[in-house]
């Protein structure tokens, strides 16, 4: 029963999270400064997701040939750099990652 | 564009992120029984909380036996980043009917904001009226299934299924096809590298908090430099 009750708690936290601003907007002005953040959120918040995937295995950094993943996903930022195509980055991110894996 | 090219188009955007998340949902499930959950919670938190990481931690803390309030606090601080999403798409929500906003705020996971987000933004002042919500609705909802899916495959096949195929590092690979062709400006590029290596630099902190840190830091950085270079 108290599982039942956490998970509701938790369902209404995580939903009252995601919803705040979509509630709040028209309902306050906030201040300038605010509204100039919010350009950099979609860059700054997945970079901090994906940064880690790439650069720690099992939380320690590791930079050199031993990480596959990072050097996967270097390709993949070049790829993604030069042609913009999505399926093309993530193809090309694969085929890094098994080569290098293979090595 | 209408509201079933917007709608597909959403899908198709997430459709990359599903094959990284199918994994996940799959352990998830998988550790949701081990940890003492039964099969009908373990599949109904996935619509209930419907949050990838905080599902893996609530379902690890019940199974520590932790108790109640420190469990939903460590889960309302791993989804503290969702908050940053939600602002970014207030404005272009702002003329939705309540129904919309409730129903795309349930909706609103990593995946499914970087799937819409770059096709939100284009779409956003001119056509703004028109179907660009459909979008979001496209990507989050194609998430949900996905995520439905994986979990009751997780819960039913088990252990038995193969998920260590590296397949999950199609999120990194889908994030960076996303970001990447953002980063237009030196302010974004710079918000990007703090973000990144803040990120790093945090990640042992507990319940996630090192994302949100890191982001805020790659946004006041990046706002910043926006703000001294005109």
């Amino acid at each position: 029963m108290n599982l039942w009750w956490l998970m509701l708690a938790c369902g209404g936290l995580t939903f009252g999270i995601r919803y705040s601003f979509i509630a709040a907007e028209g309902h306050y002005q906030p201040p300038p400064w605010f509204r100039r953040l919010l350009p950099f959120v979609p860059v700054a918040a997945l970079t901090a997701l994906t940064a880690p995937e790439l650069l720690l295995v099992q939380g320690e950094l590791i930079l050199g040939g031993d990480n596959p993943r990072l050097w996967a996903g270097l390709v993949a930022i070049f790829v993604a750099a030069l042609w913009r195509n999505t399926l093309l980055t993530i193809g090309c991110g694969f085929l890094a990652l098994f080569a290098l894996q293979r090595l | 564009m209408n509201r079933l090219q917007a709608f597909s188009l959403g899908l198709r955007s997430v459709m990359p992120l599903l094959l990284g998340v199918a994994p996940f949902g799959v352990i998830y499930g998988v550790v949701a029984l081990q940890s003492g959950i039964p099969p009908l919670a373990a599949m109904a938190m996935s619509s209930i909380v419907f949050a990838g990481s905080a599902q893996f931690l609530l379902a690890q803390l019940v199974g520590a036996g932790a108790p109640l309030l420190l469990t939903a606090g460590a889960v309302g601080l791993v989804n503290l980043r969702h908050a940053l999403y939600s602002a970014s798409v207030a404005p272009v929500l702002a003329h939705l009917p309540r129904r919309w906003k409730l129903l795309l705020a349930y909706l609103l996971t990593d995946e499914a904001y970087a799937a819409a987000i770059p096709h939100l933004l284009a779409a956003a002042p001119p056509s703004r009226s028109s179907a660009g919500h459909w979008i979001l609705f496209g990507s989050g909802f194609g998430l949900w299934a996905g995520w439905q899916v994986a979990t009751l495959a997780g819960v039913l096949i088990g252990a038995q299924l193969p998920s260590n195929l590296g397949l999950d590092f199609a999120l990194p690979l889908t994030f960076i096809a996303i970001v990447v062709p953002m980063v237009d400006s030196r302010a974004l590029f710079v918000a990007a590298l703090v973000a990144g290596a803040a990120a790093v630099a945090l990640a042992a902190l507990p319940y996630k908090v090192g994302l949100f840190i890191a982001a805020l830091a790659g946004l006041v950085v990046g706002a910043a430099l926006t703000r001294t270079a005109k």
